[in-house]
């Protein structure tokens, strides 16, 4: 464990991040969002509750990701305040268009099919399952 | 009320209320240990354990598995306990066909990493964050599930 690495795991960090996941996976199952039949019908237009979802949830996270590092000089439990930049990309481009096209197939994305192992839909494991293959392919035919 | 019933014929708070919930998670993420909660990374993170590739080596990947792997866990436990609360303890099924959860699923899982994020990772965090690249990312994956998802409801419609 290297005290200078800012992702390290210490055991009131994982309890954390064990309750922040608990709380995603909570939303999801409320919203619905594990049931692939609700997010083709967002898709279909037949209901528009996902847009309720996606923006209640990157609402909260746009005070949290610009207000945090104002107010804290630092994370609560030590380290720092990490960003992750997006790059726009031919990768960017063409990996979004294939993702959109298995989530239109499926009406599943990486969240839900996670959560599917707590709501007890063993249906979805076949999803599960095709994420965790295709992140492999990716990972076997990327240029590094 | 017409138009709410009949953008949300299932009514619309759970849905505002699911989503500020999964908000709260990322929010609390970021506050106590200063980490960007995307979902779709645990996929390539995780077999940095099993694949010596260069690729799963890299250190976005291994310093971050460990917190990664607890975050999916938690998600498990969080729709366990919806399950067991709010749910009545069913079992959840769905009537999408397996072959349509497994390749879907695929493209998904190559997609999403080709293309460094997912619905939480460009939709949630990378909007949270105001990242120009992640609404490009949105509007991209957004536009292709449209059209798939309705090409999928004609083709498959003969089929029913």
């Amino acid at each position: 464990m290297n005290p200078l690495n800012p992702h390290t795991l210490s055991l009131p960090k994982a309890l954390v991040t064990l309750v922040a996941g608990a709380l995603f996976g909570f939303g999801l199952s409320l919203a619905t969002m594990v049931q692939p039949d609700v997010v083709l019908s967002f898709l279909r237009f037949q209901d528009w509750g996902l847009m309720l979802v996606m923006g209640g949830a990157a609402g909260l996270a746009m005070l949290a990701y610009k207000g945090f590092p104002r107010w804290f000089s630092r994370p609560l439990l030590g380290g720092q305040f990490l960003t992750q930049p997006a790059s726009w990309n031919r990768q960017t481009v063409i990996g979004s268009a294939i993702f959109g096209v298995g989530w239109g197939v499926s009406g599943v994305c990486p969240g839900p099919a996670i959560a599917a192992l707590g709501t007890g839909n063993t249906d979805i494991l076949w999803a599960l399952g095709g994420i965790v293959l295709g992140a492999l392919a990716h990972g076997l035919t990327a240029r590094d | 009320m017409t138009l709410i019933n009949t953008l949300f014929p299932l009514g619309w708070q759970h849905y505002l209320l699911g989503g500020l919930t999964i908000g709260a998670g990322v929010a609390l993420l970021y506050l106590f240990n200063g980490w960007v909660g995307g979902m779709s990374s645990v996929f390539s993170s995780s077999w940095s354990f099993v694949s010596k590739r260069a690729f799963f080596q890299q250190a976005r990947f291994v310093s971050t598995r460990n917190w990664r792997l607890v975050y999916a866990l938690g998600v498990v436990l969080g729709a366990l306990v919806w399950r067991f609360t709010l749910a009545g303890g069913e079992a959840q099924h769905t009537s999408v066909p397996a072959w349509q959860l497994l390749v879907g699923g695929f493209l998904v899982g190559y997609g999403a990493r080709l293309g460094n994020g997912c619905t939480s990772g460009h939709g949630i965090c990378g909007l949270g964050s105001l990242q120009l690249p992640s609404l490009g990312a949105v509007l991209t994956f957004m536009a292709t599930a449209f059209m798939t998802a309705n090409l999928m409801a004609i083709f498959t419609k003969g089929l029913a």
